[in-house]
């Protein structure tokens, strides 16, 4: 960390290109994020946003491309390498187990053990307290951290990957839609967070396919269209039906639009 | 906040704000009914209770002397040590239904090693434990390459190794299906005595004395200790249920039966979990069969027929879900006491011991029902 230059973004890709086969996922994508900034991936079913997410949380290989971590080239062979490099992803399927606590889930893989020799304990003392100090600060009155996470909202289990993944010191968060299965207030509540999160200093990368979310909390905009990157725009450069024309490859959609009374 | 990671795992993060928000009023606590109904095993013992009034009511009082107590402690024993393995497995999202084969293999390999292969007993049951183990994780290895699901590797596994027992068995005795002589051969002393006969003696001898059990009229007690296997299950139990509730490696168990994907990408070592459990598994199957083989004197081709079923029958009475992720050591060991008392229950009442069966499938339709409800209740899934 020490030796990076000071102005290097969290995560920078030039020109990434994946292939599975014959079938070219990405041609040439290329993006950065800095720290206290949430860059918004947006992009159409099949534009290559999944493929992308998984690149950068170490999951694929890139064909070819430059990735660099803090101005620092990297090649991460398993999620585990990624993680440590401060990278964390919060899956659209959550990684989050319904039938176990919050407690339990929170420190899956990273239990803070206590005791010696083969018969080490969890601290679960220091667990529940933690579990319910960062639920209290994301504003989740969690009556009790033993209650299974399938109890919880869709929202909140949300806030909860996204907590468990800042507690353990993600600098940059990757966020796969969020947003896509909640209703309106949830919605809120995670975009809140997101807020949140950015006013700590993270860098967060948020995939989504909606433009209203994307345009609530994004400072800059990255769309992709076939396994390309069409730009990438700040905010204050292009306005929200713009982005949502360049997004779905823009004329088709804009006579869509106008046949609809401008409601898509 | 940023900080907080490398704290956390040398235990020093942030001391004193974790008890003050401890006393949070707005955390209000939780009815001691809804813990209760969290817990997975609390089929079992309401099953426990059930079955106990019920034999308490229609059986002949015997059932509820020490000596009665004994002789349904001691099948229950040999079956739970059985189901709380079975019950980590099923836990760890996957299933071994060749457990009951591999007391006969095992129980084949340890008298093939004592009578035919001359071993002392200690270097016979160090091999055949090894030899279970590797069993184990061949079981394991299969089910996490090949991902086919457990139950029909195990299955396969179920015949192989019945059927390798019977090829086994004629081998080694020159054509019969009974291995003899074991008892014999092994000797006395310390080792002995940890797989066979009985334990406490003294302390039994001391009770007597003391007139706190019952005793023969020159002294000696009518229950002249405990069945050592009795010991064995309830230091298993204990252990198992520590292991799973507040170590690092229980955790994993659940998070690897619970999602095994979510886990891995968690950072879970999901192959290695699986992997250990089923070692586990065969480890329990030679155990069992160490202990009915020792004080048997003899090894057969049907040691632990249908032990399988039992056994899971057992790990779902005390809680445990088909589909894996939730469950408890402890309720299997009830699980595995309901089933003692009904099997030797049945004697001590005017019943017919033939309705054994029906009560079996009774009680476990009636804890998948139960632990189906639970489980709906407790995840608040609609």
């Amino acid at each position: 960390m020490t030796t990076a230059p000071e102005q290097a973004p969290l995560i920078e890709v030039r020109d990434i290109v994946k292939h599975f086969g014959s079938v070219i996922a990405l041609s040439g994508v290329s993006l950065k994020v800095s720290a206290g900034e949430v860059l918004c991936l947006l992009g159409d079913n099949g534009a290559g946003k999944s493929t992308l997410i998984k690149t950068l949380s170490g999951c694929h290989k890139p064909s070819s491309g430059e990735f660099l971590v803090e101005g620092r080239p990297v090649a991460f062979s398993s999620p585990r390498d990624a993680l440590d490099a401060g990278i964390a992803t919060v899956y659209q399927d959550l990684a989050m187990i319904p039938l176990m606590s919050i407690t339990r889930n929170f420190f899956m893989g990273r239990e803070p053990i206590r005791g010696f020799g083969p018969l080490k304990w969890i601290d679960f003392d220091l667990a529940h307290a933690v579990t319910r100090d960062e639920m209290h600060r994301i504003g989740i009155d969690i009556r009790d951290p033993h209650q299974a996470v399938g109890t919880l909202s869709g929202g909140e289990r949300q806030c909860v990957a996204i907590a468990r993944a800042v507690y353990f010191g993600a600098k940059v968060l990757i966020l796969d839609e969020p947003t896509s299965a909640l209703g309106v207030a949830q919605t809120s509540m995670v975009l809140k967070y997101i807020n949140l999160v950015r006013a700590k200093g993270l860098g967060v990368i948020f995939i989504t396919h909606n433009v209203r979310h994307a345009y609530a909390v994004g400072d800059r905009f990255t769309v992709l269209n076939r396994g390309k990157t069409l730009g990438t725009y700040a905010k204050a450069g292009i306005a929200m039906d713009e982005l949502q024309n360049l997004m779905a490859g823009g004329k088709e959609l804009q006579a869509v639009s106008e046949e609809l009374g401008g409601t898509v | 906040m940023t900080t907080s990671t490398a704290d956390l795992a040398t235990g020093a993060s942030r001391p004193a704000d974790p008890a003050a928000e401890a006393r949070d009023e707005r955390l209000r606590r939780v009815s001691l009914i809804a813990r209760l109904m969290r817990r997975p095993e609390l089929g079992a013992v309401a099953g426990l209770v059930l079955v106990t009034v019920f034999f308490g009511l229609t059986a002949n009082p015997a059932m509820f002397t020490l000596a009665g107590v004994m002789t349904v402690l001691s099948p229950a024993a040999q079956l739970g040590i059985l189901a709380i393995a079975a019950a980590l497995l099923m836990i760890g999202g996957e299933f071994d239904l060749s457990i009951g084969s591999m007391i006969a293999f095992s129980g084949l390999v340890f008298g093939a090693l004592i009578v035919v292969g001359d071993l002392p007993l200690l270097a016979a049951i160090v091999a055949t434990f090894v030899f279970a183990g590797l069993m184990g994780a061949v079981n394991g290895q299969i089910v996490i390459r090949t991902r086919l699901p457990s139950f029909i590797v195990t299955l396969a596994f179920l015949f192989i190794l019945r059927g390798l027992s019977l090829v086994g068995l004629k081998w080694a005795t020159g054509g019969s299906t009974q291995l003899r002589g074991i008892g014999d051969k092994a000797g006395q002393g310390v080792v002995r005595e940890l797989f066979s006969g009985q334990a406490l003696e003294g302390l039994f001898a001391w009770l007597a004395q003391a007139n706190w059990i019952a005793k023969f009229p020159n002294g000696t007690p009518t229950v002249t200790g405990v069945p050592v296997g009795v010991l064995w299950f309830l230091a298993i139990a204990a252990l198992a249920t520590y292991v799973l509730l507040r170590t690092r490696f229980g955790n994993w168990i659940f998070a690897a039966g619970g999602d095994p994907n979510a886990a891995r990408n968690s950072g879970v070592p999901v192959n290695m979990v699986k992997t250990t459990l089923f070692v586990l598994t065969a480890c329990a199957a030679t155990l069992v069969a160490i202990l009915t083989v020792l004080d048997a004197g003899s090894t057969d081709a049907r040691r632990g027929f249908q032990k399988e079923f039992e056994a899971i029958i057992a790990a779902v009475i005390g809680g445990c879900l088909l589909t894996g992720g939730y469950g408890s050591a402890i309720g299997a060991f009830f699980g595995a006491i309901i089933f003692g008392m009904v099997s030797i229950g049945l004697t001590y009442t005017s019943f017919d011991s033939d309705w054994f069966q029906v009560f079996l499938g009774g009680m476990l339709l009636l804890a998948v029902l139960f632990n189906n409800f639970i489980r709906r209740k407790a995840t608040g899934e609609r």
